[in-house]
């Protein structure tokens, strides 16, 4: 019979033995770099290519052919490790990673083995805890080998070569929600410095998980490898099922079920992990320095020159954001989450001069027509309108040309066609109504048997005013000055 | 009975993917003693004090610029693949076992 298990923050508890299981996990994350060519040939970084169109003698690895690394490649690989807080080393090596399959023409893949060019640093998440990086690598990606079509396995070799770093974090991650949020928080670090588009359907960013159990006190298990994990809700969902069939092999007492060296494969449609194979028999790359490569220097210079280059990074733009411009920490969050964004939101507050207008213009109308099929922007800068455009929108309302309610019809009449907030305006012709008398004719007939409320207001409720400025912001189709409409609905009332 | 030579070039022919008949390790058994033998004498020098070599050249910070340079064509780039399905090269299936 299996224990129900429970959590007690980090403590996974047995409600049959009631011992509590504490989990060390690590992350393995392949980011690929935003480079225009590879990483030691001239071919251009491929996704969605027809096949083998994007290979040359390097990264086939024909004999007589020369791999020189891509400066572009380190110096990115450099900012996101300077992002970090990690440490550059002053020099490095690349080493050949011998296995063969049919994805890697050379029969090795060059990667770092034991000079990597970064060592620490950490990320700190949201709940406070900070997870620390052991070491980041260089190393190329594989071809792609697709099985499921036809009694062959095919190859393409496009993706063959692309630069990639790989960070590898310490085993600080101990539940589900640690690794969701260190994967975020290390995406939005890499998308702000311009390292990589971190795009995981393009697979730009991978995710592997090492996972072990153990009764609080006793020393670390066998840790077991999770591979396959497509989202980052994924990673979460497929730690939180290791974690609990781990602890039920151990608490069924049958050693032929405890936890063995291997690596899973996380089937997502099932949501269960299964065995791909054993570890200790695989794994045997004996790696030697890569003769072809010679050692790499990070100078002083080109380091300063590189950390020159980072932006303010994103938790500090939150805090930047909620303390020096005043908005909510939600607000925060939706915009810096995304580099665009946050980028357009402070073109837009400076233009404006208004921060706040221009984070609530943002948040509640701007971004809701992202993947919207009428606009087709998957992105803010796909969008027809600029920084500039939200900003004259935003000076319209606070001049009180529209009301407010007539700006959400002008931005979105904008996202639309791309028009220009004023000739907008002009056309639909929504410039807020000032003119007096037309102001009153709709007052009047808002008036019209509402005799309870001018009673109210006679005695003094003015908030029971409210209930009648509605009804003529829509009598002028959201043109009216509410601010006139409720003096003379005011006056009116006492003048009757 | 195989020796520990022969389990060893057993061991070096998995990890290459080959593979080789009891026969065939017997016979080449000798030979890796004898080369690995050969580069024992290697061991035998003293390097105390000396720093590992990361090249036979003392080259260093060779770099190229991120720019791109034309890629072989696909007919090209499969002329010598073993078999070609499309524009992929196609190879024995290599799933589902110890991959
Ligand atoms: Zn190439």
């Amino acid at each position: 019979m299996s224990a129900t298990i429970e959590r007690d923050g980090d403590v996974w508890v047995s409600s049959r033995t009631g011992t509590r299981w504490h989990v060390v996990c690590g992350l393995e994350v392949h980011a690929q770099l935003r480079t225009r060519t590879k990483l030691f040939c001239g071919c251009e970084t491929s996704f969605g290519d027809p096949p083998n169109s994007r290979t040359c003698p390097v990264c086939t690895g024909q004999p007589g052919s020369l791999p020189v690394l891509n400066e572009e490649a380190l110096a990115l690989a450099v900012r996101a490790a300077l992002a970090i807080g990690a440490d550059v080393a002053p020099w490095s090596k690349f080493d050949r990673k011998n296995y063969f399959y049919c994805d890697i023409p050379k029969n090795y893949q060059i990667s770092q083995f034991d000079r990597p060019y970064c060592t620490g640093g950490g990320i700190d998440l949201p709940s406070g805890r900070r997870i620390r990086l052991h070491r980041i690598h260089l190393e190329e990606d594989a071809g792609k080998a697709i099985h499921d079509r036809g009694t062959t396995t095919l190859v393409d070799l496009n993706r063959a070569g692309t630069p990639l770093i790989e960070s590898v974090t310490e085993a600080d991650v101990t539940s589900p929600e640690d690794a969701f949020d260190y994967l975020t928080a290390l995406k939005e670090i890499l998308i702000y410095v311009g390292a990589s588009n971190a795009d995981m359907e393009k697979g730009e960013l991978r995710c592997d998980v090492n996972v072990s159990v153990h009764p609080a006190g006793e020393g670390w298990r066998t840790k077991v490898e999770v591979k396959n994990l497509n989202s980052f809700r994924n990673v979460a969902a497929a730690l939180e099922h290791e974690i609990l069939r781990q602890i039920q092999a151990y608490e069924s007492g049958d050693e032929s079920r405890y936890p063995v060296q291997e690596t899973r494969l996380w089937d997502a449609d099932k949501l269960v992990t299964r065995s791909m194979r054993s570890k200790e028999a695989a794994d045997d790359y004996r790696y030697f320095t890569e003769p072809d490569l010679p050692p790499v220097t990070v100078s002083p210079s080109f380091l300063e020159r590189q950390r020159g280059m980072l932006p303010e990074l994103p938790a500090a733009r939150r805090t930047r954001y909620v303390r020096e411009l005043g908005l909510s920490a939600y607000d925060a969050d939706v915009l810096v989450a995304d580099r665009a964004v946050a980028d357009f939101f402070e073109a837009a507050a400076r233009i404006s001069g208004r921060p706040k207008e221009a984070a609530n213009w943002i948040s509640n109308e701007v971004l809701r027509a992202l993947g919207d099929a009428q606009t087709g922007a998957s992105t803010i800068d796909d969008l027809p309108v600029k920084p500039h455009d939200l900003a004259e929108l935003i000076e319209l309302v606070a001049k009180g040309t529209i009301h407010t309610a007539a700006g959400r019809t002008v931005i979105r009449e904008m996202l639309e066609s791309g028009t220009a907030a004023a000739e907008v305006v002009e056309r639909l012709g929504l410039e807020q109504v000032e003119d007096e008398s037309q102001l009153e004719d709709w007052c009047r007939a808002a008036l019209e048997g509402k005799d309870a409320i001018v009673a109210d207001v006679k005695d003094g409720k003015e908030k029971a005013l409210g209930a009648l400025i509605g009804p003529v912001m829509q009598a002028s189709g959201g043109k009216a000055n509410p601010q006139k409409v409720r003096e003379i609905l005011k006056r009116l009332i006492l003048e009757s | 009975m195989a020796s520990s030579d022969e389990e060893l070039v057993r061991r070096t022919a998995e990890l290459a993917r080959l593979s080789i008949t009891p026969a065939e390790a017997a016979h080449l058994a000798p030979q890796f003693a004898r080369i690995l033998e050969h580069f024992k004498t290697l061991s035998d020098v003293d390097l105390e004090g000396v720093e590992p070599t990361t090249g036979a050249f003392g080259l260093r910070d060779v770099l190229r610029a991120d720019e791109p340079r034309a890629s072989l064509t696909q007919d090209e780039a499969l002329a010598n693949a073993p078999e070609r399905i499309e524009d992929f090269y196609s190879v024995p299936k290599t799933i589902g076992g110890d991959a």
